[in-house]
């Protein structure tokens, strides 16, 4: 299921560690940059890639939240809501987030182009409020700078 | 009362040396350029427990939320062993109100490869896993970059400087889950499980990591550990305050001017830190509370804050603690049912589900912060509050059910009255459950 450069990089981590087991985390991360998420297929692939057992994959994939078990959006969006984001009106850009994508906390669109997510605090406290997409952080946020990424992405050529 | 910032003068002439203003620090040749590497060389040229001494008379303490003595921990690694040692760096930095690892990273990463590097010397280990939360892919970036270039350069890996010793390091990235930061389960999550805490003893300097002897360190502390042995234990000892010194990264965030991750000797007043790092409140309102250290400790209230400063002294004379240095400042507009709310939901969450206390006890505490949120509380549930917050402090097997009990008991303790304005005048029988 891996590609080539993939198998590669699995197995220089190999290196990196006593055992096989200690892969778990490292392999689910690149099987979901690959694939977008880790479905059961792929989970019995890393299970018997590191030999073990189904289930031990199940149980980690299920325990992070981070790993997805199914798909998300292409633009997956996070929203951090915690204290100090609240503090500083994360209530508000989730509104509006809601309202411009017409999509609740924990759903995907249609289109499967975006989803949302409510995100416990993402070490931007001093930037609040924030969003991730993907691996990107956007800080300071107010609704007309919401509205321009969005409308950027959505607008992108990729897409 | 309530301080005006013209109340505070500028006090302090602190010039940075973890987040030092140097542009393109986290290139390895400008790092070199400033002295970077010199404290890894002049540490080879010692001996380890020398090194460990060094340490131990600075006063360092760690950074991670608990202030324990570095050098102490250091010394209990067992001199030889037949099994490999490890150290772990903790970079899960997840507690909420917390940034300031990050700000390392970014812009000291060979800071912290340093630092690594000198305390795997010290406790003779030659592997050390750094674990970066998941969502910091960004910084993981970086930091690989740097790590890379110190490989490149022949700080890191076999034979480091010509001095006969090696270690590698390795990052490890986590995958969203605050119980991580945890030490025992920061060390399960490393080993390819869940995030399970572990029961202590054994400790991890006895059988931590593959059951090896183990250290596990926060990422602000290793930092701390190169400045040390470059400029010396004593000239670090007298940094701040004498029994917690140092140099430390307060992260400032909620309703204040200027938020951020500013660098200062330890002991800073918290009214300064407000006033002058933070640059004060929106609109000139009062303080109505802080929470010093990250949403684990225990809120003050602001007009009880002249006097206390950011030192595991006086924050604990005050009835609260040091933690990680996330200070999240509230006005005098802030609601803090929905703060507190919004805490028990965090605590709620991110219970790994073992222990029942706070498996359980988190659920009901974030179900009666909601009635209070929503004006459906009755009068008896402030205490049901207090009692599950009790019967969670001190039952479980991990802090966790400590950090999820001690923002309750505290916001019941100073400000009940924000609780009593938001209940029914009902008897508890005739409200259902949510
Ligand atoms: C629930 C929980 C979460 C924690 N999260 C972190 C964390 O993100 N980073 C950290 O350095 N320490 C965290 N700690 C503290 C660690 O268990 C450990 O004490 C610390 O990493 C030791 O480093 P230090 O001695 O350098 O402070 C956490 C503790 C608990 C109970
Ligand atoms: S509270 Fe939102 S990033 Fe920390």
């Amino acid at each position: 299921m891996l590609n080539d450069v993939n198998t590669a990089k699995v197995n220089e981590l190999r290196n990196r560690y006593p055992t096989a087991q200690a892969l778990v985390l490292p392999v689910l991360w690149i099987v979901q940059e690959q694939e977008g998420y880790i479905s059961e297929d792929s989970m019995k692939y890393v299970a018997a890639l590191l030999g073990l057992p189904f289930g031990h994959i199940l149980g980690v994939v299920t325990f992070y939240t981070m790993l997805h078990s199914k798909p998300t959006g292409k633009h997956h969006i996070e929203i951090c809501t915690n204290v100090s984001c609240m503090l500083r009106g994360s209530g508000k850009i989730l509104e509006h987030l809601e309202k411009k994508l017409a999509l609740k906390p924990g759903e995907v669109s249609a289109d499967m182009r975006w989803s949302l997510e409510e995100a416990e605090c993402l070490g931007s406290c001093g930037t609040a409020p924030m969003i991730a997409i993907g691996d990107e952080y956007y800080e300071n946020l107010t609704i007309a700078k919401i509205d321009a990424l969005i409308d950027t992405i959505a607008k992108s050529t990729d897409d | 009362m309530i301080v005006q910032p013209s109340d505070i003068e500028k006090t302090t002439a602190w010039k940075n040396v973890v987040l030092p203003p140097i542009t393109d620090l986290h290139k390895i040749d400008i790092y070199r350029a400033n002295g970077g590497y010199e404290g890894l060389k002049k540490a080879l040229a010692m001996k380890p427990e020398e090194v460990i001494d060094e340490v131990k008379k600075s006063g360092l303490r760690g950074r991670g939320g608990a202030c324990f003595p570095t050098g102490l921990k250091w010394s209990f690694m067992p001199r030889t062993s037949s099994k490999p040692k490890y150290l772990c760096v903790n970079g899960d930095e997840s507690e909420p109100g917390t940034f300031k690892d990050r700000q390392i990273f970014e812009y000291n990463p060979h800071l912290l490869i340093e630092g690594t590097l000198i305390a795997c010397y010290a406790m003779g280990m030659t592997a050390a896993y750094i674990y970066i939360r998941g969502e910091y892919n960004k910084w993981i970036r970086i930091l690989q970059q740097a790590l890379d270039d110190a490989y490149a350069a022949g700080y890191a890996g076999a034979n480091i400087a010509g001095s006969g010793f090696s270690a590698n390091i390795y990052i490890h990235r986590g995958a969203g889950a605050y119980i991580c930061g945890e030490e025992s389960a920061l060390m399960n999550s490393i080993e390819g499980q869940r995030g399970y805490p572990r029961i202590k003893p054994p400790f991890p300097a006895q059988a931590g990591l593959w059951g090896c002897p183990t250290t596990i360190n926060n990422v602000e502390t290793i930092a701390n550990v190169s400045v040390i042995i470059k400029n010396g234990s004593k000239w670090y000892s007298e940094i701040g305050t004498s029994k917690h010194p140092g140099p430390m990264l307060v992260g400032v965030s909620g309703n204040v001017n200027n938020p951020g991750v500013f660098e200062m000797p330890t002991g800073e007043p918290l009214l300064d830190i407000i006033y002058k790092w933070a640059g004060g409140i929106p609109g000139n309102k009062a303080v109505k509370a802080v929470i010093p250290g990250g949403s684990s400790t225990m809120i003050l209230r602001g007009e009880r804050l002249e006097g206390v400063r950011m030192d595991a002294d006086s924050l604990k004379a005050a009835g609260s603690s040091v933690g990680t240095a996330g200070m999240i400042v509230m006005d005098e507009d802030a609601d803090l049912i929905r703060v507190l709310t919004r805490i028990a939901k965090f605590y709620y969450h991110e219970s790994c589900g073992q222990c029942t206390p706070c498996r359980e006890g988190t659920v009901w505490m974030f179900k009666i912060m909601k009635r209070f949120e929503q004006n459906l509380a009755v009068a008896e549930d402030v205490d049901l509050l207090m009692d599950i917050a009790g019967n969670i402090e001190g039952n479980t097997i991990c802090a966790l059910g400590d950090a999820a009990a001690w923002p309750v008991q505290s916001m019941i303790r100073l400000f009940r009255d924000e609780f009593e304005k938001r209940t029914r005048k009902v008897t508890a029988s005739a409200i259902p459950l949510v």
